[in-house]
Protein backbone atom coordinates (compact mmCIF):
# COMPACT_ATOMS: atom_id res chain seq x y z
CA UNK A 1 0.00 0.00 0.00
CA UNK A 2 1.52 3.66 -0.82
CA UNK A 3 1.72 4.24 2.91
CA UNK A 4 4.86 6.80 2.10
CA UNK A 5 2.86 9.15 0.11
CA UNK A 6 0.79 11.25 1.12
CA UNK A 7 -3.26 10.49 0.61
CA UNK A 8 -5.29 11.69 -2.70
CA UNK A 9 -7.04 15.14 -1.62
CA UNK A 10 -10.60 14.36 -1.68
CA UNK A 11 -10.24 10.91 0.42
CA UNK A 12 -8.65 13.24 3.24
CA UNK A 13 -11.58 15.70 2.85
CA UNK A 14 -13.70 12.69 3.04
CA UNK A 15 -12.27 11.12 5.78
CA UNK A 16 -11.81 14.25 7.57
CA UNK A 17 -15.54 14.87 7.16
CA UNK A 18 -16.72 11.76 8.01
CA UNK A 19 -15.60 12.41 11.49
CA UNK A 20 -16.54 16.01 11.82
CA UNK A 21 -20.03 14.19 11.16
CA UNK A 22 -19.23 11.71 14.24
CA UNK A 23 -18.40 14.46 16.55
CA UNK A 24 -19.90 18.12 16.25
CA UNK A 25 -23.52 16.97 16.73
CA UNK A 26 -22.20 16.45 20.03
CA UNK A 27 -20.67 19.80 20.73
CA UNK A 28 -24.27 21.08 19.85
CA UNK A 29 -25.44 19.18 23.24
CA UNK A 30 -22.96 21.22 25.25
CA UNK A 31 -23.65 24.44 23.78
CA UNK A 32 -27.38 23.88 24.48
CA UNK A 33 -27.20 23.34 28.33
CA UNK A 34 -25.74 27.28 27.99
CA UNK A 35 -28.85 28.10 26.57
CA UNK A 36 -31.30 31.32 28.24
CA UNK A 37 -34.19 29.69 25.85
CA UNK A 38 -36.35 27.40 27.39
CA UNK A 39 -39.09 26.67 25.18
CA UNK A 40 -37.55 25.21 21.94
CA UNK A 41 -34.92 24.64 20.11
CA UNK A 42 -33.65 27.95 18.33
CA UNK A 43 -30.36 28.28 17.34
CA UNK A 44 -28.04 30.32 17.46
CA UNK A 45 -28.75 30.65 21.51
CA UNK A 46 -30.36 33.76 22.61
CA UNK A 47 -28.03 33.87 25.33
CA UNK A 48 -25.89 31.97 27.08
CA UNK A 49 -26.47 31.17 31.46
CA UNK A 50 -25.13 29.10 34.00
CA UNK A 51 -28.28 29.34 35.97
CA UNK A 52 -29.47 25.65 34.35
CA UNK A 53 -26.49 23.62 36.02
CA UNK A 54 -28.01 25.02 39.63
CA UNK A 55 -31.68 24.34 39.00
CA UNK A 56 -30.67 20.66 38.56
CA UNK A 57 -29.10 20.60 41.68
CA UNK A 58 -32.54 21.48 43.10
CA UNK A 59 -33.94 18.35 41.81
CA UNK A 60 -34.90 15.11 43.72
CA UNK A 61 -35.89 13.40 40.71
CA UNK A 62 -33.12 13.76 38.59
CA UNK A 63 -30.54 12.49 41.86
CA UNK A 64 -32.58 9.87 42.15
CA UNK A 65 -32.72 8.50 38.72
CA UNK A 66 -28.76 9.06 39.23
CA UNK A 67 -28.18 6.48 41.99
CA UNK A 68 -30.97 4.18 40.67
CA UNK A 69 -28.63 4.32 37.53
CA UNK A 70 -25.03 4.13 39.12
CA UNK A 71 -26.50 1.27 41.39
CA UNK A 72 -27.30 -0.74 38.33
CA UNK A 73 -24.30 0.04 36.91
CA UNK A 74 -22.07 -0.77 39.23
CA UNK A 75 -23.74 -4.15 40.41
CA UNK A 76 -24.17 -5.02 37.04
CA UNK A 77 -20.37 -4.64 36.29
CA UNK A 78 -19.32 -6.77 39.40
CA UNK A 79 -21.96 -9.89 37.80
CA UNK A 80 -20.59 -9.38 34.36
CA UNK A 81 -16.79 -9.07 35.67
CA UNK A 82 -17.43 -12.24 37.81
CA UNK A 83 -19.53 -14.51 34.83
CA UNK A 84 -17.63 -12.69 32.01
CA UNK A 85 -14.12 -13.98 33.33
CA UNK A 86 -14.97 -17.41 33.84
CA UNK A 87 -16.24 -17.36 30.63
CA UNK A 88 -12.87 -16.48 29.28
CA UNK A 89 -11.17 -18.42 31.55
CA UNK A 90 -13.12 -21.80 30.10
CA UNK A 91 -12.99 -21.11 26.23
CA UNK A 92 -9.63 -19.50 26.27
CA UNK A 93 -8.38 -23.25 27.37
CA UNK A 94 -7.92 -25.98 24.84
CA UNK A 95 -10.87 -27.13 22.59
CA UNK A 96 -13.66 -28.72 23.85
CA UNK A 97 -17.59 -30.10 22.59
CA UNK A 98 -19.58 -27.32 22.54
CA UNK A 99 -17.23 -24.58 22.85
CA UNK A 100 -18.36 -22.91 19.30
CA UNK A 101 -22.14 -22.85 21.01
CA UNK A 102 -21.53 -21.60 24.30
CA UNK A 103 -19.50 -18.55 22.55
CA UNK A 104 -22.54 -17.82 20.49
CA UNK A 105 -24.20 -18.10 23.57
CA UNK A 106 -21.92 -15.62 24.91
CA UNK A 107 -22.53 -12.82 21.96
CA UNK A 108 -26.09 -13.49 21.68
CA UNK A 109 -27.59 -10.78 23.85
CA UNK A 110 -26.14 -8.15 22.00
CA UNK A 111 -25.97 -10.06 18.43
CA UNK A 112 -29.90 -10.09 18.74
CA UNK A 113 -31.66 -6.28 18.61
CA UNK A 114 -32.25 -4.97 22.48
CA UNK A 115 -35.58 -5.10 21.95
CA UNK A 116 -36.13 -9.18 21.86
CA UNK A 117 -33.67 -9.18 24.89
CA UNK A 118 -36.07 -6.45 26.55
CA UNK A 119 -39.27 -8.09 25.71
CA UNK A 120 -37.92 -11.90 26.09
CA UNK A 121 -36.66 -11.00 29.81
CA UNK A 122 -40.27 -9.19 30.70
CA UNK A 123 -42.73 -11.83 29.62
CA UNK A 124 -40.26 -14.50 31.56
CA UNK A 125 -40.57 -11.81 34.75
CA UNK A 126 -44.28 -12.12 34.15
CA UNK A 127 -44.78 -15.59 33.39
CA UNK A 128 -42.51 -16.16 36.80
CA UNK A 129 -44.47 -13.85 39.01
CA UNK A 130 -41.25 -11.72 39.50
CA UNK A 131 -42.02 -8.18 40.33
CA UNK A 132 -39.75 -5.32 38.76
CA UNK A 133 -37.38 -3.87 40.44
CA UNK A 134 -33.86 -2.86 40.54
CA UNK A 135 -32.87 -6.64 40.61
CA UNK A 136 -34.78 -7.02 37.10
CA UNK A 137 -32.71 -4.40 35.90
CA UNK A 138 -29.73 -5.65 36.71
CA UNK A 139 -30.66 -8.65 35.66
CA UNK A 140 -30.99 -7.44 31.96
CA UNK A 141 -28.09 -4.86 31.98
CA UNK A 142 -25.61 -7.74 33.31
CA UNK A 143 -26.63 -10.54 30.38
CA UNK A 144 -25.28 -8.40 27.60
CA UNK A 145 -22.55 -6.74 29.55
CA UNK A 146 -21.14 -10.46 30.16
CA UNK A 147 -19.78 -10.07 26.79
CA UNK A 148 -17.68 -6.69 26.86
CA UNK A 149 -16.00 -8.38 29.93
CA UNK A 150 -15.70 -11.28 28.22
CA UNK A 151 -14.27 -9.59 24.82
CA UNK A 152 -11.40 -7.89 26.97
CA UNK A 153 -10.71 -10.76 29.06
CA UNK A 154 -10.85 -13.49 26.06
CA UNK A 155 -7.76 -11.59 24.52
CA UNK A 156 -5.66 -10.95 27.50
CA UNK A 157 -5.90 -15.16 28.32
CA UNK A 158 -4.94 -15.73 24.58
CA UNK A 159 -1.67 -13.74 25.09
CA UNK A 160 -1.24 -15.20 28.21
CA UNK A 161 1.52 -17.77 28.19
CA UNK A 162 1.18 -21.13 29.67
CA UNK A 163 4.28 -21.55 30.62
CA UNK A 164 3.59 -18.70 33.41
CA UNK A 165 0.89 -21.12 34.62
CA UNK A 166 3.18 -24.24 34.66
CA UNK A 167 6.23 -22.49 36.14
CA UNK A 168 4.10 -21.51 39.10
CA UNK A 169 2.99 -25.03 39.88
CA UNK A 170 6.07 -26.69 39.23
CA UNK A 171 7.50 -23.62 41.76
CA UNK A 172 5.01 -25.38 44.41
CA UNK A 173 2.41 -22.57 44.31
CA UNK A 174 -1.68 -24.57 44.15
CA UNK A 175 -3.96 -23.68 41.76
CA UNK A 176 -5.65 -20.63 43.70
CA UNK A 177 -1.65 -19.17 44.48
CA UNK A 178 -1.36 -19.38 40.82
CA UNK A 179 -4.71 -17.82 40.04
CA UNK A 180 -4.22 -15.09 42.68
CA UNK A 181 -0.11 -14.19 42.31
CA UNK A 182 0.18 -15.52 38.51
CA UNK A 183 -3.40 -15.19 36.60
CA UNK A 184 -4.95 -11.94 38.21
CA UNK A 185 -1.77 -9.87 37.87
CA UNK A 186 -1.47 -10.62 34.51
CA UNK A 187 -5.60 -9.92 33.58
CA UNK A 188 -6.10 -7.42 35.93
CA UNK A 189 -5.96 -4.17 33.32
CA UNK A 190 -7.93 -6.29 30.86
CA UNK A 191 -10.36 -6.95 33.62
CA UNK A 192 -10.66 -3.08 34.31
CA UNK A 193 -11.11 -2.16 31.05
CA UNK A 194 -13.68 -4.73 30.07
CA UNK A 195 -15.69 -3.85 33.30
CA UNK A 196 -15.01 0.25 32.47
CA UNK A 197 -17.04 -0.65 29.12
CA UNK A 198 -19.49 -2.65 31.28
CA UNK A 199 -19.76 0.19 33.03
CA UNK A 200 -20.60 3.14 30.42
CA UNK A 201 -23.01 0.73 28.34
CA UNK A 202 -24.92 -0.32 31.44
CA UNK A 203 -25.14 3.56 32.72
CA UNK A 204 -26.05 4.64 29.20
CA UNK A 205 -28.61 1.76 28.39
CA UNK A 206 -32.15 2.53 27.43
CA UNK A 207 -34.26 -0.35 25.41
CA UNK A 208 -33.55 -3.11 27.39
CA UNK A 209 -34.46 -1.16 30.78
CA UNK A 210 -37.52 0.20 29.29
CA UNK A 211 -38.94 -3.60 29.31
CA UNK A 212 -37.43 -4.51 32.61
CA UNK A 213 -38.20 -1.70 34.91
CA UNK A 214 -41.33 -1.26 36.29
CA UNK A 215 -41.90 2.96 37.90
CA UNK A 216 -38.44 3.26 38.96
CA UNK A 217 -36.21 5.58 36.40
CA UNK A 218 -32.64 5.27 35.79
CA UNK A 219 -31.45 8.19 34.18
CA UNK A 220 -31.49 7.38 30.49
CA UNK A 221 -35.53 6.21 31.48
CA UNK A 222 -35.55 10.25 32.53
CA UNK A 223 -34.23 11.65 29.68
CA UNK A 224 -36.02 9.28 27.69
CA UNK A 225 -39.38 10.41 28.53
CA UNK A 226 -38.15 14.06 28.45
CA UNK A 227 -37.25 13.04 24.85
CA UNK A 228 -40.92 12.00 24.04
CA UNK A 229 -42.71 14.62 25.84
CA UNK A 230 -40.29 17.35 26.47
CA UNK A 231 -41.42 19.41 29.30
CA UNK A 232 -38.17 20.64 30.89
CA UNK A 233 -35.72 21.22 27.85
CA UNK A 234 -32.96 23.04 29.93
CA UNK A 235 -33.10 20.41 32.65
CA UNK A 236 -32.40 17.53 29.80
CA UNK A 237 -29.73 19.63 28.11
CA UNK A 238 -27.80 19.75 31.32
CA UNK A 239 -28.21 16.15 32.12
CA UNK A 240 -27.10 14.87 28.80
CA UNK A 241 -23.98 16.97 29.04
CA UNK A 242 -23.24 14.98 32.38
CA UNK A 243 -24.34 11.58 30.97
CA UNK A 244 -21.36 12.33 27.91
CA UNK A 245 -18.73 12.90 30.93
CA UNK A 246 -20.08 10.39 32.73
CA UNK A 247 -19.24 7.61 29.92
CA UNK A 248 -16.11 9.54 28.71
CA UNK A 249 -14.38 8.85 31.32
CA UNK A 250 -14.24 5.28 31.27
CA UNK A 251 -13.96 5.00 28.32
CA UNK A 252 -11.07 6.72 27.63
CA UNK A 253 -9.80 4.72 30.44
CA UNK A 254 -10.78 1.25 29.06
CA UNK A 255 -8.93 3.10 25.88
CA UNK A 256 -5.71 3.91 27.74
CA UNK A 257 -5.67 0.36 29.41
CA UNK A 258 -5.67 -1.70 26.02
CA UNK A 259 -4.39 0.46 23.20
CA UNK A 260 -1.78 -2.29 22.59
CA UNK A 261 -3.82 -4.52 22.23
CA UNK A 262 -5.13 -6.00 18.92
CA UNK A 263 -7.98 -3.36 18.25
CA UNK A 264 -10.13 -6.27 16.54
CA UNK A 265 -10.95 -7.77 19.42
CA UNK A 266 -12.78 -4.95 20.65
CA UNK A 267 -15.06 -4.28 17.83
CA UNK A 268 -17.94 -6.93 19.07
CA UNK A 269 -20.14 -4.63 20.28
CA UNK B 1 9.81 -34.88 35.94
CA UNK B 2 8.73 -37.94 37.87
CA UNK B 3 5.73 -39.30 39.26
CA UNK B 4 6.44 -38.78 42.74
CA UNK B 5 7.02 -35.29 42.76
CA UNK B 6 3.62 -34.40 40.97
CA UNK B 7 1.98 -37.10 43.24
CA UNK B 8 2.99 -35.01 46.86
CA UNK B 9 -0.51 -33.98 47.81
CA UNK B 10 -0.62 -30.67 48.56
CA UNK B 11 -1.06 -29.83 52.58
CA UNK B 12 -4.67 -28.58 53.68
CA UNK B 13 -8.17 -28.63 51.96
CA UNK B 14 -7.66 -26.13 49.58
CA UNK B 15 -4.49 -27.72 48.66
CA UNK B 16 -6.46 -30.52 47.59
CA UNK B 17 -9.36 -29.13 46.07
CA UNK B 18 -6.55 -27.73 43.72
CA UNK B 19 -5.19 -31.16 43.04
CA UNK B 20 -8.03 -32.61 42.68
CA UNK B 21 -8.86 -29.73 40.28
CA UNK B 22 -5.24 -30.09 38.44
CA UNK B 23 -5.76 -33.50 37.88
CA UNK B 24 -9.48 -33.64 36.47
CA UNK B 25 -8.99 -30.49 34.41
CA UNK B 26 -12.78 -31.29 33.08
CA UNK B 27 -13.90 -31.02 36.52
CA UNK B 28 -12.73 -26.81 36.54
CA UNK B 29 -14.03 -26.63 33.00
CA UNK B 30 -17.63 -27.47 34.59
CA UNK B 31 -16.91 -25.34 37.55
CA UNK B 32 -15.82 -22.63 35.49
CA UNK B 33 -18.48 -22.73 32.72
CA UNK B 34 -21.67 -23.75 35.37
CA UNK B 35 -22.33 -19.87 36.31
CA UNK B 36 -22.26 -18.10 33.23
CA UNK B 37 -24.05 -21.18 31.91
CA UNK B 38 -26.36 -21.62 34.31
CA UNK B 39 -27.04 -17.22 33.65
CA UNK B 40 -26.91 -16.88 29.68
CA UNK B 41 -28.30 -21.13 28.86
CA UNK B 42 -31.15 -20.95 31.27
CA UNK B 43 -32.33 -17.33 32.32
CA UNK B 44 -31.38 -15.74 29.22
CA UNK B 45 -31.96 -18.60 26.62
CA UNK B 46 -35.30 -19.75 28.47
CA UNK B 47 -37.04 -16.13 28.12
CA UNK B 48 -35.91 -16.35 24.50
CA UNK B 49 -37.85 -19.51 23.79
CA UNK B 50 -40.46 -18.90 25.96
CA UNK B 51 -41.33 -15.63 24.05
CA UNK B 52 -40.75 -17.67 21.19
CA UNK B 53 -43.10 -20.34 22.13
CA UNK B 54 -45.39 -17.45 23.11
CA UNK B 55 -46.25 -16.39 19.52
CA UNK B 56 -48.04 -19.65 18.87
CA UNK B 57 -50.38 -18.61 21.26
CA UNK B 58 -53.54 -16.56 20.41
CA UNK B 59 -55.31 -13.63 21.80
CA UNK B 60 -59.40 -13.84 21.55
CA UNK B 61 -60.53 -10.43 20.29
CA UNK B 62 -63.39 -10.85 22.89
CA UNK B 63 -61.54 -11.28 26.20
CA UNK B 64 -58.24 -10.24 24.93
CA UNK B 65 -57.12 -13.18 27.20
CA UNK B 66 -54.38 -15.28 25.82
CA UNK B 67 -55.53 -18.54 24.48
CA UNK B 68 -52.67 -20.87 25.03
CA UNK B 69 -53.78 -23.49 21.97
CA UNK B 70 -51.13 -23.39 19.80
CA UNK B 71 -51.33 -21.80 16.42
CA UNK B 72 -50.24 -20.32 13.39
CA UNK B 73 -53.22 -17.71 13.36
CA UNK B 74 -50.47 -14.63 15.08
CA UNK B 75 -48.35 -15.47 12.60
CA UNK B 76 -51.26 -15.28 9.64
CA UNK B 77 -52.06 -11.96 11.75
CA UNK B 78 -48.38 -10.76 10.84
CA UNK B 79 -49.62 -11.11 7.13
CA UNK B 80 -51.92 -8.36 7.59
CA UNK B 81 -51.38 -5.31 4.87
CA UNK B 82 -50.66 -3.05 7.84
CA UNK B 83 -48.14 -5.25 9.59
CA UNK B 84 -46.11 -6.00 6.41
CA UNK B 85 -46.33 -2.26 5.80
CA UNK B 86 -44.49 -1.84 9.09
CA UNK B 87 -41.96 -5.06 8.40
CA UNK B 88 -41.93 -3.42 4.66
CA UNK B 89 -41.08 0.37 6.23
CA UNK B 90 -38.09 -0.93 8.34
CA UNK B 91 -36.42 -3.13 6.10
CA UNK B 92 -36.23 -0.62 3.75
CA UNK B 93 -35.19 1.76 6.55
CA UNK B 94 -32.26 -0.59 7.68
CA UNK B 95 -31.00 -1.17 3.65
CA UNK B 96 -30.97 2.57 2.95
CA UNK B 97 -29.10 2.89 6.47
CA UNK B 98 -26.65 0.67 5.78
CA UNK B 99 -25.47 1.63 2.64
CA UNK B 100 -25.06 5.17 3.56
CA UNK B 101 -23.03 4.06 6.12
CA UNK B 102 -20.78 1.89 4.17
CA UNK B 103 -20.47 5.12 1.79
CA UNK B 104 -19.53 7.18 4.81
CA UNK B 105 -17.36 4.68 6.35
CA UNK B 106 -15.31 3.61 4.05
CA UNK B 107 -13.00 6.51 3.44
CA UNK B 108 -12.25 7.04 7.21
CA UNK B 109 -11.57 3.38 6.85
CA UNK B 110 -9.46 3.46 4.14
CA UNK B 111 -7.51 6.35 5.35
CA UNK B 112 -7.06 5.37 8.82
CA UNK B 113 -5.39 1.60 7.45
CA UNK B 114 -3.81 3.04 4.75
CA UNK B 115 -2.30 6.27 4.96
CA UNK B 116 -2.18 7.58 8.75
CA UNK B 117 0.51 6.32 10.75
CA UNK B 118 1.39 6.50 14.31
CA UNK B 119 -0.41 8.99 16.26
CA UNK B 120 -2.51 9.76 13.39
CA UNK B 121 -3.61 6.75 13.95
CA UNK B 122 -4.32 6.23 17.24
CA UNK B 123 -6.27 9.21 16.89
CA UNK B 124 -8.36 8.31 14.17
CA UNK B 125 -9.21 4.88 16.21
CA UNK B 126 -9.77 6.53 19.28
CA UNK B 127 -12.52 8.94 17.08
CA UNK B 128 -14.20 5.92 16.23
CA UNK B 129 -14.20 4.08 19.34
CA UNK B 130 -15.35 6.76 21.49
CA UNK B 131 -18.89 7.46 19.79
CA UNK B 132 -19.24 3.74 19.51
CA UNK B 133 -19.50 3.13 23.39
CA UNK B 134 -21.11 7.20 24.09
CA UNK B 135 -24.58 7.71 25.22
CA UNK B 136 -26.85 6.57 22.73
CA UNK B 137 -29.95 8.54 23.98
CA UNK B 138 -27.47 11.97 24.02
CA UNK B 139 -26.48 11.55 20.41
CA UNK B 140 -30.21 10.82 19.42
CA UNK B 141 -31.01 13.74 21.71
CA UNK B 142 -27.71 16.10 19.46
CA UNK B 143 -29.93 15.46 16.53
CA UNK B 144 -33.20 16.49 17.63
CA UNK B 145 -31.83 19.99 18.59
CA UNK B 146 -30.37 19.78 15.10
CA UNK B 147 -32.76 18.78 12.96
CA UNK B 148 -35.90 20.92 14.85
CA UNK B 149 -37.72 23.37 12.83
CA UNK B 150 -36.20 26.63 14.71
CA UNK B 151 -32.71 23.98 15.08
CA UNK B 152 -29.46 23.96 13.19
CA UNK B 153 -29.48 22.56 10.49
CA UNK B 154 -32.13 24.88 9.38
CA UNK B 155 -30.54 28.06 10.47
CA UNK B 156 -27.54 26.77 8.50
CA UNK B 157 -29.72 26.31 5.36
CA UNK B 158 -31.05 30.07 5.48
CA UNK B 159 -27.49 31.19 6.62
CA UNK B 160 -26.35 30.24 3.53
CA UNK B 161 -29.32 31.55 1.72
CA UNK B 162 -30.56 28.05 0.73
CA UNK B 163 -33.77 27.90 2.86
CA UNK B 164 -35.50 26.69 -0.11
CA UNK B 165 -33.33 24.18 -0.83
CA UNK B 166 -34.53 22.43 2.63
CA UNK B 167 -38.17 23.37 1.73
CA UNK B 168 -37.84 21.53 -1.33
CA UNK B 169 -36.59 18.35 -0.46
CA UNK B 170 -39.04 18.28 2.68
CA UNK B 171 -41.41 18.74 -0.23
CA UNK B 172 -40.71 15.55 -1.46
CA UNK B 173 -43.59 12.98 -0.74
CA UNK B 174 -42.92 9.80 1.70
CA UNK B 175 -39.45 10.68 2.67
CA UNK B 176 -39.94 15.12 3.76
CA UNK B 177 -42.27 16.20 5.95
CA UNK B 178 -43.33 19.30 8.03
CA UNK B 179 -39.85 19.55 9.30
CA UNK B 180 -37.17 17.67 9.28
CA UNK B 181 -37.28 15.83 12.61
CA UNK B 182 -40.58 14.67 11.85
CA UNK B 183 -39.39 13.42 8.42
CA UNK B 184 -38.11 9.68 7.51
CA UNK B 185 -35.47 11.99 6.00
CA UNK B 186 -34.65 12.58 9.56
CA UNK B 187 -34.93 9.00 10.92
CA UNK B 188 -32.76 8.24 8.40
CA UNK B 189 -29.97 10.44 9.11
CA UNK B 190 -29.96 9.56 13.08
CA UNK B 191 -30.38 6.07 12.06
CA UNK B 192 -26.68 6.46 9.68
CA UNK B 193 -25.51 8.67 12.42
CA UNK B 194 -25.69 6.52 15.39
CA UNK B 195 -24.69 3.75 14.04
CA UNK B 196 -21.83 4.60 11.63
CA UNK B 197 -18.96 3.77 13.67
CA UNK B 198 -20.30 0.16 13.95
CA UNK B 199 -19.26 0.54 10.42
CA UNK B 200 -16.01 1.80 10.26
CA UNK B 201 -14.31 -0.78 12.62
CA UNK B 202 -15.12 -3.89 10.82
CA UNK B 203 -14.00 -2.16 7.63
CA UNK B 204 -10.82 -0.55 8.99
CA UNK B 205 -9.59 -4.05 10.45
CA UNK B 206 -10.31 -5.96 6.94
CA UNK B 207 -8.56 -3.28 4.79
CA UNK B 208 -5.66 -3.30 7.29
CA UNK B 209 -5.42 -7.21 6.30
CA UNK B 210 -4.95 -6.39 2.48
CA UNK B 211 -1.20 -7.85 2.28
CA UNK B 212 0.78 -4.60 0.60
CA UNK B 213 2.56 -7.45 -1.74
CA UNK B 214 -0.38 -7.95 -3.05
CA UNK B 215 -0.78 -4.23 -4.36
CA UNK B 216 2.57 -3.66 -5.50
CA UNK B 217 2.32 -6.78 -7.29
CA UNK B 218 -0.76 -5.49 -9.09
CA UNK B 219 1.50 -1.38 -9.82
CA UNK B 220 3.97 -4.00 -11.20
CA UNK B 221 1.67 -5.93 -13.31
CA UNK B 222 1.00 -2.54 -14.90
CA UNK B 223 -2.33 -1.62 -12.85
CA UNK B 224 -2.88 2.09 -12.42
CA UNK B 225 -3.69 2.66 -8.61
CA UNK B 226 -7.42 2.77 -9.78
CA UNK B 227 -7.25 -0.21 -11.14
CA UNK B 228 -5.66 -1.30 -7.97
CA UNK B 229 -8.26 -0.42 -5.86
CA UNK B 230 -11.13 -1.39 -7.83
CA UNK B 231 -9.71 -5.41 -8.31
CA UNK B 232 -7.76 -5.82 -5.41
CA UNK B 233 -8.09 -3.40 -2.62
CA UNK B 234 -11.94 -3.37 -2.49
CA UNK B 235 -12.99 -7.11 -3.16
CA UNK B 236 -10.59 -7.52 -0.67
CA UNK B 237 -12.27 -4.71 2.29
CA UNK B 238 -15.82 -6.52 0.90
CA UNK B 239 -15.70 -9.18 4.12
CA UNK B 240 -15.61 -6.03 5.98
CA UNK B 241 -18.07 -3.68 4.48
CA UNK B 242 -20.66 -7.36 5.02
CA UNK B 243 -19.90 -7.08 8.80
CA UNK B 244 -20.19 -4.02 9.34
CA UNK B 245 -23.57 -4.12 7.84
CA UNK B 246 -24.59 -6.84 9.88
CA UNK B 247 -24.11 -4.50 12.67
CA UNK B 248 -26.16 -1.77 11.22
CA UNK B 249 -28.77 -3.83 9.91
CA UNK B 250 -29.66 -5.46 13.28
CA UNK B 251 -29.68 -2.58 15.10
CA UNK B 252 -31.97 -0.74 12.72
CA UNK B 253 -34.20 -3.80 12.61
CA UNK B 254 -34.65 -3.37 16.73
CA UNK B 255 -34.65 0.07 17.49
CA UNK B 256 -38.21 2.06 19.03
CA UNK B 257 -36.13 5.33 20.58
CA UNK B 258 -35.14 7.04 17.28
CA UNK B 259 -38.53 6.56 14.65
CA UNK B 260 -39.79 7.72 18.19
CA UNK B 261 -37.90 10.87 18.76
CA UNK B 262 -37.05 11.64 15.25
CA UNK B 263 -39.49 10.56 12.50
CA UNK B 264 -43.17 10.41 11.40
CA UNK B 265 -46.08 9.10 12.82
CA UNK B 266 -46.43 5.81 11.51
CA UNK B 267 -44.89 2.23 13.56
CA UNK B 268 -41.52 0.71 12.57
CA UNK B 269 -41.33 -3.20 13.85
CA UNK B 270 -39.81 -2.10 17.66
CA UNK B 271 -42.59 0.43 18.11
CA UNK B 272 -45.16 -2.52 17.34
CA UNK B 273 -43.42 -4.54 19.33
CA UNK B 274 -43.80 -1.81 22.54
CA UNK B 275 -47.47 -1.20 21.52
CA UNK B 276 -48.68 -5.21 21.17
CA UNK B 277 -46.96 -6.02 24.49
CA UNK B 278 -47.80 -2.79 26.61
CA UNK B 279 -50.71 -0.95 25.90
CA UNK B 280 -52.45 -3.58 23.46
CA UNK B 281 -51.66 -6.86 25.79
CA UNK B 282 -51.37 -8.84 22.73
CA UNK B 283 -48.19 -10.64 24.05
CA UNK B 284 -48.85 -13.20 21.02
CA UNK B 285 -48.34 -10.78 18.28
CA UNK B 286 -45.70 -8.83 20.08
CA UNK B 287 -43.73 -12.22 20.06
CA UNK B 288 -44.27 -12.93 16.19
CA UNK B 289 -42.95 -9.47 15.27
CA UNK B 290 -39.75 -10.15 17.30
CA UNK B 291 -39.46 -13.02 15.42
CA UNK B 292 -39.22 -11.24 12.03
CA UNK B 293 -36.06 -9.65 12.88
CA UNK B 294 -34.79 -13.02 14.07
CA UNK B 295 -35.54 -14.15 10.79
CA UNK B 296 -34.10 -11.54 8.27
CA UNK B 297 -30.97 -11.47 10.88
CA UNK B 298 -30.67 -15.47 10.53
CA UNK B 299 -31.06 -15.03 6.89
CA UNK B 300 -28.66 -11.72 6.37
CA UNK B 301 -25.94 -13.58 8.62
CA UNK B 302 -25.99 -17.01 6.51
CA UNK B 303 -25.56 -14.77 3.31
CA UNK B 304 -22.82 -13.33 5.19
CA UNK B 305 -21.44 -16.18 6.48
CA UNK B 306 -20.84 -17.43 2.73
CA UNK B 307 -19.26 -13.68 1.90
CA UNK B 308 -16.60 -14.76 4.07
CA UNK B 309 -17.52 -11.79 6.56
CA UNK B 310 -17.19 -13.51 10.15
CA UNK B 311 -13.38 -13.51 9.55
CA UNK B 312 -13.53 -9.76 9.83
CA UNK B 313 -15.55 -9.64 12.81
Amino acid sequence: MPSDRKAPLPLTIAAVGGLLFLHVPLGFVILYAFTTEERSYEFPPPGLTLKWFSAVWDRPDVWSALRLSLEVAALSTALALVLGTLCAAALSRRPFFGREAISLLVILPIALPGIVTGIALRSAFNLADIPFSVFTIVLGHATFCIVVVYNNAVARFRRLHGSLVEASMDLGADGFQTFRHVILPNIATALLAGGMLAFALSFDEVIVTTFTAGQQATLPIWMLNELIRPRQRPITNVIAVFVILVTFVPILAAYYLTRDEDPAHRTGH
Amino acid sequence: MTAAVIAAPRPGALGRLSDALFRHPGLLLALLLAPPLLWLGVVYLGSLVALLAQSLFSIDEFTGQIDRTLTLSTYGELLRLANLDIIARTVLMAAAVTIADALIAFPIAYYAATYARGRTKALFYFLVMMPLWSAYLVKVYAWKLLLAKEGVVGWVFDALGIGVVLDAILAIPVIGGPSLSTSYLGTFLVFAYVWLPYMILPIQASLERVPKSLVEASADLGASPRVAFRTVILPLALPGVVAGSIFTFSLTLGDFIIPQIVGGSTLFIGQAVLIHQGTAGNIPLAAAFTVVPIVVMGLYLWGAKRLGAFDAL
